[in-house]
């Protein structure tokens, strides 16, 4: 069994609204898959659905996470099975200081190894701030790498990268992408990822898989992410309206 | 040599005089219920508490092998049954009842009822016409204790009314830290505390003073407190409710009155059961460069009732600067949450007084944030509701902050 995630025809609303319509979807263990697609196409919503989220309502279809199926599942439990995800824009948690949720979800990980993955995203002194408790767009990107990298899911959702981050900070979480994805040692196989992203800088630095376009709620143009991009970068999505 | 008689006369008049004077806030309490006089004997080690006494002390912050205390002072009902300072400290403080630091110093007319008025309601009348003891202490000049005083005061039998009244002094340059429990060793007692407390911090002195009240269904609170801070000085005030109690009414006050001085109130509630709670902090500013920061949190749960008041009055014509900060949570329908925050600028031109206040829900956006790091439902909000209520208060030891939150992970999942 190779086949790590499946969409079969998903069909999402959100606020009433649909915003997926028959979303057809497979990827195996170890693969990256980038997500591209206008504003408002769903893309947000898909991984937020894949999540979990109950504002994000699964109205048909179904989604298998490594052989299970999960559309009935609660958000926690998706995690433990080995989902995560990185917000575009998390909450603010005031009182929840970092520190001591990275140790409440530490995996076995150990105070000190804690320290050390902190230090690494430049975050030891953001430790004793609430989560997400004035941080920038950058420092947010890294917290949320940060606590993935403590939880360590087998699939990792991550929302806009490279969002509110610096060009100097970009290469600190492609290296923290590349970490969760086992790929800083020896490459894991069973680790992936589903990105999406709007300006494709996060490519320099992941190596992507596949790519593909949402585009009013459908899955297109599935390819080579750097063609897609390419494509994108020449056309903008205006194509995308005559290929559905 | 005591206080005068004449000075003692002219606050028994007017203790008279305000016998039946109802207190501007909180339910009128009948105190002619509550006429029980209990005498208890001394005890050689705090280890001598009944089992309940002992759990209901611990409960309330105290440590009861003393390792990490400068000095305890226990109060069972209305008798002093034990008070000893740490030998290390003999000379740097001192510790005793109030009737007795009233007999041995006449300069204490200085300080008794000089801070909160006695005829302020009839709460304070009775504190001074059937007064049961309280604690004075005493930090010598320029001497810093390592560790903490403790002092509990406990209530063991039903229609008790414990009517204490506290004096702490620090002297210039002195620095301590007071953990006071407040307590019941009977969960269904009925009766009522009468805390007068007035604290005296000298110039360039620092006092931490923190309360942890552990009441239950059927008890009245009534704390009165007044707290006079000189040049340079420090006052951080503590105070946290975790327990259902039928009622509390306290509005404590800070008098700056010398340069550079400071008081900082934190407060954190959490409503129970049918719990009457009108809690709040004042700071009055009367010289410049002084500061002051108020922080509450409260949440209401099951059908409590909760007032969070907080006064900043600025009153001298130069710069002062102060900051109140009141959060509150709903847990329950059938609660109920009073935010009322009070910033008066009293032809002070320079102070700088702000405010903010906000009650709602925990967000589900947040809960669901923790839930997505593989956290269930139930310890996310458990998570959050401690994180809330969490203040990072300074002084505050890891124990009773391990206490505390123990007591919010219970009670979180209670309301859930």
């Amino acid at each position: 069994m190779n086949e790590m995630l499946r969409l079969e025809d998903l069909w999402l609303s959100l606020g009433g609204k649909e915003v997926l319509k028959g979303i057809n979807f497979s990827m195996k263990y170890g693969e990256v898959n980038i997500l591209f697609g206008p504003n408002g196409a769903g893309k947000t919503s898909l991984i937020m659905a894949l999540m979990g989220f109950p504002k994000y309502k699964v109205d048909k279809g179904k989604i298998y996470f490594k052989g299970q199926d999960i559309t009935e599942k609660d958000i926690h439990e998706r995690a433990r099975l080995g989902l995560g995800i990185s917000f575009q824009r998390p909450p603010t948690v005031r009182g929840v200081t970092l520190r001591r949720f990275t140790e409440l979800i530490n995996n076995g990980k150990g105070k000190e190894e804690i320290m050390d993955i902190a230090e690494r995203l430049h975050l030891k002194d953001h430790l004793d701030r609430g989560l997400n408790e004035s941080f920038s767009g950058g420092e947010m990107k890294r917290s949320e790498l940060f606590q993935l990298m403590i939880q360590r899911p087998d699939l990792v959702l991550i929302d806009e990268p490279e969002s509110g981050v610096d060009l100097e900070n970009i290469a600190l979480v492609g290296d923290a992408i590349n970490s969760l994805l086992g790929k800083d040692k020896v490459k894991d196989p069973k680790r992936g990822a589903v990105i999406i992203t709007h300006t494709g800088y996060i490519l320099d630095y992941v190596n992507a898989d596949k790519g593909y376009i949402i585009f009013d709620g459908m899955l297109l143009c599935a390819g080579n992410p750097r063609d897609i991009l390419a494509e994108i970068k020449r056309h903008g999505y205006r194509r995308c309206a005559i290929c559905q | 040599m005591s206080i005068s008689k004449a000075y003692l006369s002219e606050i028994i008049e007017k203790a008279e005089q305000a016998k039946e004077k109802k207190a501007t806030l909180g339910p009128d309490i009948d105190l002619s219920r509550y006429k029980q006089h209990i005498v208890r004997g001394k005890l050689e080690s705090l280890e001598g508490l009944s089992k309940q006494e002992r759990e209901a002390s611990i409960l309330a912050g105290i440590d009861i092998k003393e390792e990490t205390r400068a000095g305890s002072y226990m109060q069972v009902d209305h008798s002093v049954v034990y008070e000893r300072l740490n030998k290390v400290y003999e000379g740097k403080l001192e510790i005793m009842s109030t009737n007795e630091a009233l007999q041995r110093y006449d300069w204490l007319e200085d300080y008794y009822w000089k801070s909160v008025r006695v005829d302020q309601d009839k709460y304070t009348a009775q504190a001074e016409l059937n007064m049961t003891h309280g604690y004075f202490i005493r930090v010598f000049p320029n001497q810093k204790l390592d560790y903490p005083v403790q002092a509990c005061l406990l209530i063991a039998e039903n229609y008790v009314s414990q009517n204490v009244h506290n004096l702490i002094i620090v002297e210039e340059g002195a620095e301590l830290q007071v953990i006071t429990g407040c307590t019941l060793s009977k969960s269904d007692a009925e009766g009522i505390h009468i805390g007068i407390s007035e604290f005296y911090v000298k110039k360039g002195g620092k006092l931490s003073f923190t309360m942890v009240h552990n009441w239950s269904d059927n008890f009245h609170v009534r704390p009165r407190t007044g707290v006079v801070i000189e040049e340079d000085g420090m006052f951080i005030n503590n105070y946290v409710l975790l327990k259902p109690v039928k009622s509390i009414q306290a509005f404590p006050v800070a008098y700056i009155r010398g340069e550079n001085a400071s008081a900082k109130f934190n407060t954190v509630v959490y409503g129970l059961k049918d719990s009457y709670i009108d809690l709040g902090s004042r700071i009055v500013f009367e010289v410049q460069n002084t500061r002051g920061e108020s922080t509450a949190r409260v949440i209401a749960g099951d059908e409590s009732i909760i007032y969070s008041r907080g006064d900043l009055i600025a009153k001298t014509k130069e710069h002062c600067i102060a900051h109140l900060d009141c959060r509150g949570i709903l847990f329950s329908n059938k609660g109920r949450i009073y935010a009322i925050p009070q910033l008066i600028s009293d032809g002070a031109s320079k102070a700088e007084l702000s405010h903010e206040a906000s009650i709602g829900p925990i967000a589900e956006e947040q809960v669901e944030y923790l839930m997505s790091r593989g956290v269930s439902r139930e310890d996310a909000v458990s998570l959050i509701t401690s994180g809330f209520l969490n203040l990072d208060i300074p002084y505050l030891p890891e124990f009773i902050d391990r206490n505390i939150k123990e007591v919010i992970k219970a009670t979180a999942k209670e309301s859930m």
